[in-house]
C-alpha cells in the first residue's frame, strides 16, 4: 500500500494514484482539519504543508508526493494548539465561521517559518486564502501578533479562562 | 412558587436522548467536555430505547449523564458546568455567545462554565416549541429571541434560588444569587447551583419573570470571547461536510444546468465498475447523483458518467434578455407602490429642473466556503417500511430542515429528526429553501440503513444558488430654482425573492420586501430622508434564474440606488454630499447621528491625507435596515491607470443595543468584506439559461491585498433591539463608490466594478 507521512505519522491508504491529496488526507485518513472548499487551488481551504512549504491539496496528486516528503496538516500544526499563531488566533477572536481558518493558519504558518517579522507587502502576497465571513483584519493582527511585531491588536477582547 | 413535579416526561427524554447523541458525537470526532458545539437532545427513538436511532458503533463504556435541566434553557451539571441551550444556528455571526451571554446575564451564573448545545428540531416539534423560532436569518437571532432566553435565564436563576431556599426552609426573597452561588444574608449559608440543581429542576417553571434593567448588565454590552474560537483553530471543529458515521457512505450529485431542465437518462453502467462506486441514482426529476464509499471516488464517477438532460423551457435565456425584460419595467405603466407622499407627478412636472439616472445590481451567489451539504439516513421497520429520517447538516432554520426532511422522506415529522451542525457560512442560502437537504433524502431513500453524506461540488454550488435578486432603478428627482428637491420617484425593476420563495406572501402584486431601507415606518428597514414628494414604487419582473436572502437581501442594491443618487444630486446642485443630506434627513435623527458618527471620525470636512504620493477621496453613505442605523465612509484612491484602492473605511452601527461589541466589530468589518467583494466582482450571468460562473476564478472574492482598515463605532443608543450580521452590507458598496465619483468624477451605475475603467 502507498504511504504518506503525515503530521509525524506514516500512514498508508488505499487511493488511487490520481486522487488529490486533499481527499487522501480527509477520507483515507481521517483528519478532516483541511477542508475542500474550490477544487481548484484558488481559495486556500485545503492548505497543507509539505516539507513546510504551503501547498494546496486540493489539486495536488497523490502520486506526487513521495514517502519521505512531510506532511504537515493542522491537526499538527502543535500537538496542543499552542501554536503562536493559534494562541494569537484566540487571543483576537479570528474565526467567524472558521471554515477557511485551517487553511489560513496554515498558509500564515508557512509564511512565519519563512519569514518570521512579515511586512504588510509580505502578508498580502502569502495570504491568498478567501475568507467569506471576512475575517482579514483580525488575520492581519494575528500574524503580526504572533510575530512579536504588535503586542495586541486592541481589541479589548475579555477573556474568561475556560473552566469547562 | 410551587414545587410541583409536573415535568418528568421531559427529564426522561431529555437524559435518554443527550445520552444517546453523545455518543454519536463522539464518534463524529467531538468531545463534549471541549466542545462548546454539543448536538441536540431527546431523538425520540432515543428515548423510546431503539439503537437504530443512535448513529454509533462504537458507544463508550458509560455514557455521560446528563442531569435533568433546570428549564428548557438551562442545564446545570453536578460539577457546575452550565448547558446554555441555543436555538439558533451559528454561521459565523457569533449568535452562539451573545444570545449565550443574554441566558448568563440573567442567570447570575459563573460565565467560565458556560458551554452550549444546540436542541433539535424534533426536540422543539415534541415539546410544542418549546424554543420558539430556529430561523437564523434577518439578523434576527438575538433581537428577536432577547426577551424570551434572558426570561429563560432569570426563570432557571429564579428556580435555583427557590430550591436553595426550600432546602434551608427561608423565603426566597432572602436570597441572593451571583457567579452560581447562592447566599442567604441572615444566615451567611451559601449552596451552588450544581448542588440545588437537581431540586430546581422538579420546581415548576415560574411565569411572572422580571428581567434586569440593561444599566445593570454585567455580561450583555461587554467584549466577551467567542465559545467557538478553539476548535476553529486546530481542526477539531466539525462542519457538516466533515461528518463520519459508521458506515457512512458519500454522494456526489449533479442537477440539470439549466434551471427547470430534466434529466432524461444516464447511463449507470459506464460507472458501476469504478472503485467505490456502489449505486448510481437519480434524484427528483433533474439530478443525477452517485454514491460510493468516497466522495473523491462518488465525484469521479460522476464525472465520468453519461447524462443526457433535457435543458427544459429555458434552455435560450440569455442575460441580455434577461437585463431587457427588467429595463423594460423601469418604464411600466402599472407598479407597486412601497412608499409615497405628496404628489409626485406634480412635483416631477413642475420641476424646475430633473436629475435621472438608471443604475442596475446583478445576480449574486452566496459562496458560503463550505458547499452545501446534508446527511441522511431512513430506517426501516421491521416490515420493511421507512420508519424514520434523521439528517445531519448545517442549517439557518432546523424547523424548516427538519420539514423538508418530513417532506421527502414522507413521513410525519414526529419520525425524522434534524441534527444542526455549525455553518461554513450561511449568508442566507442555508435558511428558507432545503433544497439539498431534499436530495439528501433522496439518495438516502435508495440505501434504507446507510447514512449518506452529499456534498456538493463548487461547481454545483455556484451554478444551484438561491442568487441575489437582479433589478435596474429609475432614479428621478425634481429640483426647485434654488436646487432644492422637491419630489422623488425611485422606480424598482426587477426580481422578487418572495414571489420565488415564498409567493403566498406576494399581496396585490406587491412584494413588501422589495422596499428595505425604503419603508415609511415599522422600525424594520426605514429611510432616512423626507421629501416634499415621493414615490418609491416596484415592477416585479422575475427571470428564471431563481432568487435568495442574500446576506443584507433588498437593502443591498436599495442602498446602492438612494445613496449613490443622493450624492448624484449633491453633485447636480453643487452641494456637499453631507450638508444635503443633513437637510433631508431633519426628520430621521438616529439615520443622521450614525452618519454624522462616521463622518466625524472620518474627518469629512478636512482633506484626506495623501498614501503613497495618492490623492485619496472619501465617499458617505447611510441606511436603516434589520433594525439598525448604519453608516460609511469610505477613503479610496485611483491610480492614474485605473487602479482602484480601498485605504479605510469608518463605519458606524446603532444597533439600540449592543450585546457583544467585539463581535459587532467583526460583523461590521466582514460586512466590508462581502459587501465590497460583491461590489467589486460579484456577478452570475446567464448564458443559454445556466450560470456561467463556475468556482472562485470566475466569481472571485476580495482578498487580504484588497481588504481596508476598517474602523468601527458601535453607538447603541439603547431602547430597541437591531441585527448587525447585515445592515453594514448595503452601505459598502455606496460608500466607495461615492469615494470613486470624487476621486475620478466617474459615476458608476452598474456593478460590478470589474466592467468599468476608472482610467482617467
Amino acid at each position: 500500500m502507498p504511504s504518506l507521512n503525515v503530521n509525524g505519522q506514516v500512514r498508508e491508504h488505499s487511493a488511487e494514484a490520481d486522487t488529490p491529496l486533499l481527499w487522501v488526507i480527509r477520507e483515507q485518513l481521517g483528519l478532516t482539519g483541511t477542508k475542500y472548499g474550490c477544487g481548484i487551488a484558488q481559495c486556500g481551504a485545503c492548505t497543507v504543508h509539505i516539507d513546510g512549504a504551503p501547498v494546496r491539496s486540493c489539486v495536488l496528486p497523490v502520486s506526487a508526493v513521495q514517502p519521505s516528503q512531510k506532511i504537515t496538516t493542522i491537526e499538527g500544526l502543535s500537538p496542543d494548539g499552542t501554536h503562536a499563531l493559534q494562541k494569537a488566533w484566540v487571543a483576537n477572536d479570528v474565526p467567524q465561521c472558521g471554515y477557511c481558518q485551517s487553511g489560513m493558519l496554515m498558509a500564515a504558518a508557512a509564511l512565519l517559518k519563512a519569514k518570521p517579522r512579515p511586512t504588510d507587502a509580505d502578508i498580502d502576497t502569502a495570504i491568498t486564502n478567501i475568507c467569506r465571513c471576512g475575517t482579514y483584519n483580525r488575520v492581519r493582527a494575528a500574524i503580526k501578533q504572533a510575530s512579536g511585531e504588535i503586542k495586541s491588536a486592541g481589541l479589548d477582547i475579555v477573556h474568561v479562562v475556560r473552566s469547562v | 412558587m410551587a414545587a410541583t413535579l409536573n415535568r418528568r416526561d421531559f427529564i426522561g427524554t431529555t437524559t435518554a436522548g443527550a445520552a444517546g447523541f453523545s455518543v454519536a458525537a463522539g464518534a463524529a470526532g467531538f468531545s463534549v467536555a471541549a466542545g462548546s458545539l454539543v448536538f441536540g437532545f431527546a431523538t425520540e427513538a432515543a428515548a423510546q430505547g431503539t439503537t437504530a436511532a443512535t448513529p454509533s458503533a462504537t458507544p463508550p463504556a458509560t455514557p455521560p449523564a446528563t442531569p435533568p435541566e433546570v428549564n428548557a434553557w438551562v442545564v446545570v451539571q453536578p460539577d457546575e458546568k452550565i448547558i446554555i441551550r441555543i436555538a439558533r444556528s451559528e454561521m459565523g455571526q457569533g449568535t452562539l455567545t451573545g444570545l449565550a451571554q443574554l441566558v448568563a446575564e440573567e442567570l447570575e451564573c459563573d460565565w467560565a462554565r458556560v458551554t452550549t448545545e444546540y436542541p433539535t428540531p424534533g426536540a422543539n416539534l415534541a415539546r410544542k416549541r418549546i424554543w420558539g423560532n430556529f430561523s437564523t436569518g434577518g439578523s434576527r437571532g438575538i433581537r428577536e429571541s432577547q426577551d424570551y432566553v434572558r426570561k429563560g435565564g432569570a426563570a432557571a436563576r429564579m428556580m435555583l434560588v427557590q430550591a436553595a431556599a426550600d432546602e434551608w426552609k427561608v423565603p426566597a426573597a432572602e436570597c441572593s444569587a451571583a457567579g452560581g452561588v447562592i447566599t442567604h444574608g441572615a444566615s451567611s449559608r451559601r449552596t451552588s447551583y450544581g448542588k440545588v440543581a437537581a431540586a430546581a429542576s422538579k420546581l415548576a417553571v415560574p411565569t411572572d419573570v422580571k428581567l434586569k434593567d440593561p444599566k445593570d448588565w454585567k455580561l450583555v454590552g461587554k467584549r466577551m470571547a467567542r465559545l467557538d474560537t478553539v476548535e476553529k483553530t486546530n481542526g477539531k471543529q466539525i462542519y457538516g461536510a466533515d461528518l463520519q458515521l459508521p458506515g457512512l457512505l458519500n454522494a456526489s450529485i449533479r442537477a440539470c444546468p439549466v434551471f427547470g431542465g430534466k434529466v432524461r437518462s444516464f447511463d449507470a453502467a459506464k460507472v458501476a465498475g469504478m472503485p467505490g462506486v456502489k449505486k448510481v441514482v437519480k434524484v427528483g426529476d433533474n439530478a443525477v447523483a452517485v454514491i460510493a464509499d468516497t466522495w473523491w471516488r462518488a465525484n469521479k464517477a460522476l464525472t465520468a458518467l453519461p447524462i443526457d438532460w433535457d435543458l427544459g423551457p429555458h434552455a435560450g435565456a440569455q442575460q441580455a434578455a434577461i437585463n431587457a425584460t427588467i429595463k423594460a419595467g423601469l418604464s411600466a405603466e402599472t407598479a407597486a407602490v412601497g412608499n409615497s407622499n405628496g404628489d409626485i407627478k406634480q412635483a416631477l412636472s413642475s420641476a424646475a429642473r430633473r436629475v435621472e439616472a438608471v443604475y442596475s445590481y446583478p445576480h449574486q451567489n452566496h459562496a458560503t466556503m463550505e458547499p452545501m451539504n446534508a446527511t441522511a439516513k431512513i430506517t426501516l421497520s421491521a416490515t420493511g417500511a421507512p420508519e424514520r429520517c434523521e439528517v445531519w447538516t448545517p442549517t439557518q432554520n432546523g424547523e424548516a430542515a427538519l420539514a423538508a426532511t418530513a417532506e421527502a422522506a414522507g413521513l410525519p415529522p414526529a419520525q425524522c429528526e434534524v441534527y444542526k451542525i455549525h455553518l461554513g457560512g450561511g449568508f442566507g442560502r442555508r435558511g428558507a429553501v432545503h433544497d439539498w437537504v431534499r436530495q439528501a433524502v433522496a439518495i438516502a431513500k435508495e440505501m434504507p440503513g446507510t447514512p449518506i453524506k452529499l456534498l456538493w461540488t463548487r461547481e454545483e454550488d455556484m451554478t444551484h444558488g438561491l442568487y441575489h435578486p437582479i433589478t435596474q432603478c429609475k432614479m428621478t428627482a425634481g429640483l426647485d430654482a434654488q436646487g432644492n428637491v422637491t419630489g422623488l420617484h425611485m422606480r424598482i425593476s426587477g426580481q422578487s425573492i418572495l414571489a420565488g420563495i415564498f409567493p403566498q406572501n406576494v399581496r396585490d402584486g406587491k412584494d413588501p420586501v422589495v422596499f428595505q431601507g425604503l419603508n415609511a415606518g415599522g422600525g424594520e428597514a426605514m429611510i432616512g430622508y423626507s421629501f416634499p414628494a415621493l414615490l418609491v414604487d416596484h415592477a416585479m419582473r422575475n427571470p428564471h434564474v431563481p432568487p435568495g436572502f442574500w446576506r443584507g437581501v433588498n437593502l443591498n442594491q436599495n442602498a446602492v440606488y438612494m445613496e449613490c443618487f443622493i450624492d448624484e444630486i449633491a453633485h447636480a446642485t453643487g452641494k456637499d454630499p453631507l450638508a444635503l443630506r443633513r437637510e433631508l434627513m431633519k426628520n430621521h435623527p438616529k439615520h443622521l447621528a450614525v452618519l454624522e458618527a462616521a463622518a466625524k471620525r472620518a474627518g469629512w470636512g478636512t482633506p484626506a491625507p495623501d498614501v503613497k504620493g495618492q490623492k485619496v477621496f472619501r465617499g458617505l453613505c447611510q441606511t436603516h435596515g434589520f433594525g439598525s442605523y448604519v453608516a460609511a465612509c469610505a477613503e479610496v484612491s485611483v491610480s492614474k491607470d485605473g487602479a482602484l484602492t480601498v485605504h479605510r473605511i469608518v463605519a458606524a452601527t446603532d444597533p439600540g443595543y449592543a450585546v457583544n461589541p467585539q463581535q459587532i466589530e467583526a460583523q461590521v468589518e466582514g460586512s466590508f468584506v462581502y459587501g465590497l467583494s460583491a461590489a467589486l466582482y460579484g456577478e452570475c450571468t446567464v448564458k443559454d439559461g445556466a450560470i456561467e460562473q463556475k468556482n472562485f476564478d470566475t466569481y472571485p472574492a476580495m482578498l487580504m491585498a484588497q481588504m481596508p482598515k476598517v474602523e468601527t463605532v458601535v453607538m447603541g443608543s439603547g431602547g430597541f433591539w437591531g441585527g448587525v450580521g447585515e445592515p453594514t452590507i448595503a452601505v459598502a458598496a455606496p460608500a466607495v463608490l461615492n469615494a470613486i465619483f470624487a476621486a475620478t468624477g466617474k459615476r458608476i451605475r452598474d456593478l460590478p466594478l470589474k466592467h468599468h475603467s476608472l482610467k482617467a
